[in-house]
């Protein structure tokens, strides 16, 4: 993921050993709805793509992907969501060796659910419930600072 | 439909094979596939073949003209990408094309090398069957991506660590006779419950080693077999597909995989046969949890209640329903893109009664094979029959 230019030290202080990610990682594709999106999550008006028939999704989108309808209108995303899953990961990819361990969570927002790190929490399996309220926004990925879909309890200043 | 056969299986051993190349490993398959089948590579009329990450693993693309070149065949040839159900959708191309008319001698398989990278890059490659905008970047990886559906699976119905660890002690159990094997060792509950966390609430035994391997069966026409008097009594008799949202956080259900509903129910219809006619089954226990999930897809368990079968010893090889009697992708190893193949080549065997597990289950007469693909956005089920 990293695209060369603000990667730090990059995985090349996780389980890669000397390879440094800079060089081998591939130039992550860019969307410019997608990045839109995040920027809005960062401002703290994030938002879904909802269909007539209210099915819910993230950019980019044309089409929705349950109903096919190509009428999508941008609502709100709820100010809390609910976490519906999670596990604590102790074996990370390169682009999160200096991460690790960390927790993923699948939270839904209302229109939808989505995917991101939960912080703000103990990383141990029994310090976290599903069911747990948590706010939405975007923070760094510690091992190259990249954007990255971040959770926190929602009482967590 | 053309009643289609599989007349010959061929696999590699699976684990590593640090100084073979993909190609070489595919063309021992396809040699034992042909030995086994007893037909003329001459006659092979397309490969279908099943490979996920080579341009990673090997920077090797465009696979499919340089195995059928490996196996020596001259046809048309296709690689089939679908993650790790890879080889699944190129056996099931290969049964509808038979099943068609389309062609009388198809080579069906798939190839993967992957111990040749570093863990973390093979965590990266494996990740790529995730969605990589709102999966990946997020952090998923490919044990990651299974424990979330565990740890959904036991809010929603229940069930404990304990009960994934009974899963892996009897697959690993299952392994110990079976020459192919990554892993013919034991593993007890205990110490599948004190090994290290990869993904909580999966831990080491509860996910399958990096392998390399291949696989390679040999599907025909019955008019076929009969003609050219190829011994090929084990038939597949359904075929079927499911696929789903990409993204686990999309589905309707974090804890159920309707992609392989979907499959199962076509591949039955097809086969004319039901859930309580299933004898044996080989499914994508890429993870425990996956083994659960993929039982109650196919009908086997209820919702909700295939996490206990491995305690309560009904999925074990002396129970009433044994579930990865080769051991499973867990201890057999998982090749990706061979896995599709590998599967129904030891149901094949399981059937004929050659397999060296045939002996717990004696008089089989259908057998079903479970395929997945990331977490289950892809998901392809056979059916095989005993025809003759």
């Amino acid at each position: 993921m990293s695209d060369g230019g603000d990667s730090g030290d990059g995985a090349g202080s996780g389980d890669a050993g000397d390879v440094d990610l800079a060089e081998r990682a591939p130039t992550p594709v860019t969307d410019a709805d997608h990045d839109e999106w995040l920027d809005a999550l960062a401002a703290g008006e994030g938002y879904a793509l909802v269909c007539p028939d209210g099915h819910g999704s993230l950019p980019p989108r044309r089409i929705c992907p349950e109903c096919g309808s190509a009428s999508l209108s941008r609502e709100p995303l709820g100010d809390t969501g609910r976490v519906e899953t999670f596990s604590v990961v102790h074996v990370p990819s390169p682009r999160f060796a200096d991460d690790a361990p960390y927790v993923t969570a699948v939270v839904d927002l209302g229109p939808v659910r989505t995917t991101g790190v939960l912080r703000g929490v103990e990383p141990a399996g029994d310090a976290i419930e599903v069911g747990l309220s948590v706010a939405v926004g975007v923070e760094e990925r510690a091992t190259d600072g990249e954007p990255l879909v971040v959770f926190r309890p929602a009482n967590d200043g | 439909m053309t009643d289609v056969r599989v007349a010959g299986v061929g696999l590699t051993r699976f684990g590593s094979h640090a100084d073979r190349a993909g190609r070489d490993l595919f063309a021992t398959a396809a040699e034992r596939a042909f030995e086994d089948a007893g037909v003329p590579r001459a006659d092979v009329e397309e490969l279908n073949y099943g490979n996920f990450m080579g341009a990673l693993a090997e920077h090797q693309g465009h696979q499919a003209p340089l195995m059928a070149e490996a196996a020596g065949v001259s046809c048309p040839a296709t690689r089939y990408e679908s993650a790790c159900a890879s080889a699944g959708v190129a056996v099931r191309e290969a049964v509808r094309t038979v099943a068609a008319g389309d062609a009388d001698v198809v080579l069906a398989g798939g190839m993967e090398r992957m111990t040749n990278l570093p863990t973390d890059e093979v965590t990266e490659g494996l990740a790529m069957a995730a969605d990589d905008l709102f999966e990946v970047r997020s952090g998923v990886t490919f044990p990651g991506a299974y424990a979330l559906m565990a740890t959904a699976y036991f809010e929603a119905y229940g069930g404990e660590r304990r009960d994934l660890a009974h899963v892996a002690s009897k697959n690993h159990a299952n392994a110990l006779p079976n020459e192919y094997a990554q892993y013919r060792r034991e593993v007890s509950v205990d110490e599948a419950m004190d090994a290290p966390p990869v993904a909580e609430p999966l831990h080491l035994y509860d996910a399958c080693p990096i392998t390399d391997g291949a696989s390679a069966l040999v599907i025909v026409s019955a008019e076929y077999a009969a003609e050219h008097d190829v011994d090929a009594p084990v038939a597949v008799t359904g075929t079927g597909q499911g696929t789903d949202r990409m993204a686990l956080a999309d589905r309707e259900h974090l804890a159920r995989t309707p992609a392989a509903d979907d499959a199962a129910e076509s591949a039955y219809a097809a086969a004319g046969v039901r859930p309580e006619d299933v004898d044996v089954a080989e499914v994508h226990d890429c993870f425990t949890i996956a083994e659960v999930l993929a039982t109650e897809s196919l009908g086997l368990f209820e919702v909700g209640e295939g996490i206990a079968a491995a305690r309560e010893g009904v999925t074990a090889a002396d129970g009433d329903l044994p579930v990865n009697l080769s051991g499973g992708l867990k201890a057999k190893g998982h090749p990706v893109g061979a896995t599709g193949g590998s599967q129904i080549a030891e149901l094949t065997r399981l059937l004929r009664g050659d397999h060296p597990n045939s002996e717990h289950v004696p008089d089989a007469d259908v057998g079903v094979a479970h395929n997945a693909g990331g977490t289950v956005a892809s998901a392809v089920v056979h059916v095989l029959e005993v025809a003759e």
